[in-house]
């Protein structure tokens, strides 16, 4: 009855023998890179969802009946050149129908010859700040559109500063409806300056300016020399083409521990995604909070065990000995760890009404990893001076620093590092919704004093001796002193001889 | 969970596949990873198996996501009792064959009224026997998340949906107040009687569902290849001709033409497409020159302007 997906395999009868081949990959798998994540922010009625709908079009990634049905839902809505409303391609909502904004996210694919791309189209409007927030948070790159006719608004600092700190490094400024001003040089070049300004002072050195008009489709995906022979850039679609895409590869191994299989007696794996570095059997690692340390024996996949496994990669990992781990452990390199404490600075973006009460205790959820912390407001990002003032709370839409402080060690990398394991959310006890989205900066020592790597002791011992130490109440009374780490007997040696020679 | 079976070791098939391109890889990796924190952070999720190439991929995914495990959560089927016969035979292999844990549900009320298509119009039909139906079954078993095999490149209102989509004790929808979602932390947290839909191939198209049919080496129902079968033409679609269920109208007559179909649902209500693509191969070259959207051939969702949304405001998956 089922039908068998070989069906397609090519079968070869060579001398008597029947060699099943693998069905042929079609010839545009042959693109090795990965989609190009991108999104277009900016403030209301810029014109993104037009953007990104001329962007569909002109791509041909609007199918016939979605052509149909668009055109039917213009009616009436019609501009004054004949064209449909190209942002009902994107604005599926009824109420953003009804209203003519984007309200929430949409998420669209479409490809050129050269590579694929996910877009993530985000409402300009404030009140809905935090689905740009959502948008920006997988991004690659950020098209940022500016009403030509209206320059840089508040909300268009908004979105760049949000966008910078969520680690986006690559920008386009379009300066878009062009078009309405006559195709004015100098009105592009004054805007385009105003913006490098701000780039500059966010500390993004990538931009592109690019005069476009989105309804018209001039420098989109085709160029608008006839218009602005003044203009010998690129188009938008040539930039996102030669964009890169961050790569996850960063130095440590680790190992958010999601899920703990054991189908049986003699199988024990931790299941999870690999947030950074690499592993292969045969690794020494640590599992924290504990700092239990063990050697990794086996990748397993349902394909095949692997020999090796790297950031991105959903694994199930086995290890050399008995060890207690659960969901929300880490499993990390041990020669490269991330930060353990229960102190920690953060910048963040305040996503709902309430905003952020000092003092209030949240859930932090990061990778698998879900505590309890309190937040204390340190400072609030002006977006017309760009300087950071002092801060008590943080209202909707603030972008903030603040101070964690956790009951239990908390485990992270900084964002900048690691954009998976410095990241987190708070999600509210009371309303159980997500009300910021926040990067890790530092960790704090417990005197106050702000320090990336530790300044405690660290004593790397063998983990015999380690435990035992780590057993005794001396110890158990000054732990934010000292840190021990265990390390294989092996270790232990090359570090004395280290010591020695 | 009193109803899941222990975890057992599984056969690792060990096959000398080729390595799956990046793109597919890091998809599969994304969907892997949202099958593991649903399955640890709910107590009790269900999967929505709908038979279609979309819900093959999903199990496919789930199986790989708790290797050596078994799949730690049942499947849930909504029949309507007009699904193509093949889909219910495929069903029953796959349940057999990967030694799944499956609930079939049928609207009682509906049943027991009769409710056809063909009687009650494809509008209440869908109400009656999906939505009102789905929502008795998740009631039935208290779940607290459901995985479905919806991606966003499907309608315009799944575009807009989160990876982990809230709902209210009744099943509904709120898309005006969505949960911020950022990087891939998601929040699981709910109040008893809430629950979440889980959308682990949120995104992928449809184009990368074939690819990786292909790549992986997937069943799937036959009625995705070309054949030649009876078909009767009626509201502008090619409908399959041979339950006997199907009463032809005045003018209508059945004839044989060589067809396949781009998505699977009740029968009734799917448009066949003439084709002539019996391969994987060949639905993939057919679909990258394709000049129409895989739900034009939906009649429910072409019922009214924003139907889908509306749709699942109501619960529907
Ligand atoms: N003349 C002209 N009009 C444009 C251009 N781009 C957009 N518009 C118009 O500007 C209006 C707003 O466009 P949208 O694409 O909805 O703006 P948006 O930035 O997505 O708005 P929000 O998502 O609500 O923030 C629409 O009426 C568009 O037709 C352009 O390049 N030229
Ligand atoms: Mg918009």
């Amino acid at each position: 009855m089922t039908a068998p997906a070989t069906a397609n395999a090519v079968e070869h009868v060579v001398a008597g023998e029947v060699l099943a081949f693998p069905a042929q990959e079609p010839a545009r798998a042959a693109r090795d890179s990965r989609p190009l994540r991108l999104i277009t922010c900016g403030s209301v009625d810029d014109g993104k969802s037009t953007l990104i709908g001329r962007l569909l079009w002109d791509t041909k990634a609007v199918k016939e009946d979605q052509a149909a049905t668009l055109q039917r839902d213009s009616n009436g809505k019609q501009n004054d050149l004949g064209l449909p409303d190209f942002a009902l391609l994107l604005d599926g909502l009824q109420a953003e129908r009804e209203q003519g904004i984007t309200i929430d996210v949409a998420y669209r694919y479409f490809s050129t010859d050269k590579r694929s791309f996910i877009v993530a189209d985000t409402p300009g409007h404030e009140q809905y700040t935090r689905n740009m927030a959502t948008g920006a948070s997988t991004a690659d790159l950020a098209v940022l559109l500016v009403d030509a006719r209206v320059g840089l608004l508040e909300q268009t600092r908004r979105h760049a500063t949000i966008a910078t700190l969520m680690g986006i490094k690559q920008f386009v400024l379009a300066v878009n409806k062009i078009d309405l001003t006559d195709y004015d040089r100098a009105r592009f070049e004054e805007i385009s300056h105003e913006f490098r300004e701000l780039a500059l002072s966010l500390g993004v050195r990538q931009v592109t300016a690019i005069p476009v008009s989105a309804l018209k489709g001039e420098n989109v995906v085709y160029d608008g020399r006839a218009a602005m022979p003044w203009y010998d850039g690129p188009t938008l679609i040539e930039v996102l083409e030669l964009a890169t895409t961050r790569s996850a590869q960063t130095v440590g191994f680790r190992l958010p521990v999601q899920r703990v299989s054991r189908p049986g007696e003699s199988f024990r794996g931790y299941q999870g995604t690999v947030a950074g570095g690499s592993v292969k059997p045969g690794d020494s690692v640590v599992i924290l909070p504990s700092g239990m340390v063990a050697n990794v024996t086996k990748i397993v996949t349902f394909d095949l065990v692997r020999n090796a496994a790297v950031a991105g990669d959903a694994i199930t990992l086995v290890l050399d000995r008995q060890v207690d781990v659960s969901r929300g452990d880490m499993i990390v390199a041990i020669d490269s760890q991330p930060l353990t404490g229960l102190s920690f600075d953060a910048q963040l973006v305040a996503l709902q009404a309430e905003g952020i009460q000092p003092g209030k205790r949240y859930w932090l959820k990061s990778g698998s990893r879900r505590q309890r912390v309190q937040v204390q407001p340190a400072s609030q990002l002006d977006l017309k001076t760009g300087k950071w003032n002092q801060a008590e709370q943080l209202p909707m839409n603030a972008i903030g620093k603040v101070h964690l402080s956790f009951d239990e060690q908390a485990i992270f990398d900084t964002y900048e590092q690691n954009r998976t394991t410095g990241a987190f959310i708070l999600i509210d006890p009371d309303t159980n919704n997500t009300v910021a989205g926040g990067m890790i900066t530092a960790k704090r020592s417990a005197l106050g004093g702000i320090h990336t790597e530790d300044a405690r002791v660290i004593l790397s011992l063998p983990a015999d001796l380690a435990d035992q130490l780590m057993a005794t109440e001396l110890f158990a009374n000054r732990r934010e002193e000292a840190e021990i780490r265990r390390v294989s007997a092996g270790k232990a040696v090359e570090i004395i001889d280290d010591i020695d020679g | 969970m009193p109803h899941i079976h222990p975890e057992t070791e599984l056969h690792n098939p060990q096959s000398a596949k080729p390595p799956l391109d990046p793109h597919l890889k890091a998809l599969e990796n994304e969907a892997i990873h949202i099958f593991r924190e649903v399955a640890a952070e709910f107590e009790r999720p269900v999967m929505l198996y709908s038979i279609g190439k979309d819900s093959s991929v999903l199990l496919h995914l789930a199986r790989k996501a708790f290797y050596p495990g078994r799949v730690p959560f049942q499947l849930l089927h909504v029949n309507t009792g007009w699904k193509f016969a093949e889909m219910i035979a495929f069903r029953n292999e796959i349940v057999e064959r990967y030694d799944l844990d499956l609930i079939e549900h049928v609207n009682p009320r509906g049943a027991a009224e009769n409710v056809t298509p063909f009687t009650h119009g494809s509008a209440l039909y869908t109400d009656i026997m999906k939505t009102e139906a789905l929502r008795q079954a998740l009631d039935a078993g208290q779940f607290d998340a459901a995985f479905g095999g919806a991606r966003r490149d499907e309608e315009a209102s799944r575009a807009k949906e989160r990876i982990y989509s809230f709902r209210t004790p009744d099943h509904r929808w709120d898309p005006r107040n969505q949960r911020p979602e950022l990087w891939n932390v998601y929040n699981g947290m709910i109040r008893k009687g809430e629950s979440v839909r889980a959308f682990p191939l949120s995104n992928w198209t449809e184009v990368d569902i074939w690819r990786y049919i292909q790549a992986e080496d997937i069943p799937i129902v036959p009625l995705y290849f070309a054949e030649k079968r009876p078909i009767v033409e009626r509201d502008g679609m090619m409908i399959l001709a041979e339950d006997p269920r199907l009463e032809l109208l005045p003018g209508e007559t059945k004839r044989e033409e060589v067809i396949r179909f781009r998505t699977l649902g009740c029968f009734p209500l799917t448009g066949a497409i003439r084709s002539n693509a019996t391969t994987l191969d060949d639905i993939i070259s057919e679909l990258e020159t394709a000049t129409v959207s895989e739900r034009q051939g939906r009649a429910i969702d072409r019922d009214q302007s924003g139907s889908m949304e509306k749709k699942k405001r109501e619960g529907y998956f």
